[in-house]
């Protein structure tokens, strides 16, 4: 069955000069393992293709059931130099939230 | 001892919602007040204004805002401590004091905390060995010294407890850290110590959930932001802090916003990096400790944060000049609306090389199509496109360029595709690129110095 991440999951997208980080937060405990079995670092490098040119690092904060992405090479610059609209990447927690997963029941 | 203390938060940057510190402050019970003013680029912009005006760089909102609160906040006893004084804390406190007298007010403690500043130190600190190296490219700073714009330290919460110890009822400070300004009340009332490390991350932790204002009360919410009620008053975080560390984060009763779980782990993963390293000038947090827990209507208990001993360094960020700007857009309607905004694209693109200027980058988005998700937006049908806003962007160290390609987008609307409009502002304006620069300096280089300004 396919689902959205935003049907498990919520989060807050922000910037560190030119990376990104994507923090995803799943509402309950089986969720949190769904995000952290699917969600790896290449599966949100690969999601983000043509936006994110650097490395992508992953962390796990299991406490509250989230998981920070850090996307490097991220902004086209970052700060006041990228001249991108979403400089410093607030709508990118919305687009991985969007991203579709396949669940096995 | 007080059992325990409520901080409020006023402002989460720099042109937030300027009705809120009015609101913490009278709709409902508080001891402190913490309005943040400083982001990167602010300084910078703090920087220039003062280089025109020795009277300006501080956040020219402070005066206007005490006037308001100052006679209830004296009246309460609500403390205030703010970064709004920016490049020049003591112009700012004397601005304060000019309104207080304004308005009758016969006695006040303001006291400044500065040394933030480096700017005019920079030789003598390269001399002694410190290249300020940056910190994510590792290139010296000798490159670009000559073009700094500001140069300023992140002091963090101790500089504003040796304020508070002077019965200070304001504290106006330059570059401290946003969470410094929540922690130094904690550590004053409750007397926490400097190796006191669980409660001092504790205590950043609650600073952090705070920093960005409504963010951490419904704002900005990415959960379920439909249920989120009366944003239009909405109220901003307040911190209960208890002297063994623990916080419930909450908000006044009669404002909008919403307090939950979600709405509190939203914040604290904004602007993380590694959550095991939340790295400041008092020490480091481990944000993987944090513990939450619903405690009521609007009330989140933060407890079990764990934190280490800070490092030898503190942050120091500077901005320097970087070329020049600008920005131009039009808006194509349907049909087609997409393939016009890209046909204008290439057309405008061709003028700039025959007119053989120079840029460093052309930037161009569809607003309506890829602007916020680039590539992501593949997966739309362009021709389901009412209208599409063509939005292109220049940088170059050459600003003839920028400025000639100013004069470029106008001219498109007779000598392009149909159906276009949205240039009734006039020509975009080539603005200064100020760049970024992240640094380490030791601790022992610096010094940060209190003046108490009075009025009595």
């Amino acid at each position: 069955m396919k689902k959205k991440i935003s049907e498990i999951a919520h989060g807050r997208s922000g910037d560190k000069g030119d990376a990104a980080n994507i923090g995803i937060i799943a509402y309950d405990d089986e969720g949190y393992q769904l995000i952290q079995k699917l969600l790896t670092a290449e599966t949100v490098k690969k999601y983000f293709e043509g936006i994110c040119f650097g490395n992508v690092e992953r962390y796990e904060l299991p406490n509250i059931r989230a998981l920070n992405f850090v996307l490097h090479n991220t902004l086209g610059g970052g700060g006041t130099v990228s001249l991108k609209l979403d400089a410093q990447g607030k709508t990118l927690a919305a687009a991985l939230l969007n991203m579709e997963i396949e669940i096995n029941n | 001892m007080k059992e325990k203390i409520r901080i409020a938060s006023g402002q989460g940057f720099w042109g937030d919602l300027i009705e809120a510190p009015y609101l913490q402050v009278t709709r409902g019970q508080i001891d402190y007040l913490v309005m943040d003013y400083l982001a990167e680029v602010t300084m910078s912009i703090l920087q220039k204004q003062k280089n025109k005006n020795p009277l300006l760089g501080y956040a020219k909102d402070i005066p206007p805002l005490m006037k308001r609160i100052l006679p209830v906040c004296i009246e309460k006893g609500i403390k205030i401590i703010t970064n709004g004084g920016g490049v020049n804390p003591y112009a700012c406190a004397d601005a304060v004091i000019e309104v207080a007298k304004e308005i009758g007010i016969k006695k006040l403690i303001v006291a400044v905390v500065s040394g933030d500043d480096i700017l005019n130190k920079i030789d003598a600190i390269i001399s002694s060995g410190c290249e300020l190296n940056n910190m994510d490219s590792g290139e010296p700073i000798t490159g670009i010294k000559d073009k700094l714009l500001s140069a300023n330290v992140y002091f963090g919460a101790f500089a504003i407890v040796e304020a508070l110890k002077q019965s200070a009822d304001i504290v106006i400070t330059g570059r401290t850290t946003d969470t410094g300004l929540t922690l130094a009340p904690m550590i004053y009332e409750f007397g926490w110590e400097e190796d006191d490390y669980n409660k001092l991350a504790a205590g950043t932790v609650a600073g952090h959930i705070l920093e960005c204002g409504a963010q951490a009360t419904g704002g900005n919410f990415l959960g379920d932001w439909e249920s989120i009620e009366n944003f239009a008053e909405i109220g901003f975080p307040i911190a209960e802090a208890y002297p063994n560390g623990e916080t419930i984060i909450t908000k006044h009763d009669s404002l909008g916003g919403k307090v939950s779980f979600e709405t509190i782990a939203e914040q604290i993963v904004y602007e993380i990096g590694d959550p095991k390293m939340y790295i400041t000038p008092d020490c480091i947090a481990d944000f993987t400790t944090i513990k939450l827990e619903n405690a009521g209507a609007n009330r989140v208990r933060v407890y079990n944060v764990k934190g280490y001993k800070p490092t030898e360094s503190y942050k120091v960020s500077c901005s320097y000049e970087d070329g020049f700007s600008a920005v131009g857009t039009l808006t194509y309607s349907a049909p087609a609306a997409l393939k016009k905004a890209d046909a204008a694209d290439k057309i405008l693109r061709k003028r700039l090389e025959l007119l053989d200027l120079k840029f460093d980058e052309v930037h161009t988005e569809y607003v309506g199509f890829n602007s916020c998700n680039g590539s992501l937006a593949g997966k739309t049908n362009p021709d389901d496109l009412n209208e599409v806003v063509l939005r292109v962007g220049v940088r170059s160290k050459d600003y003839k360029s920028v400025d000639r390609f100013t004069r470029e987008i106008a001219p498109l609307i007779l000598t392009g595709p149909p159906a276009v409009t949205g240039f009734a502002g006039g020509r975009p304006k080539p603005s200064e690129v100020v760049a970024y620069w992240p640094a380490l300096i030791p601790k022992s280089l610096v010094e940060h110095q209190i003046k108490i300004m009075s009025l009595l």
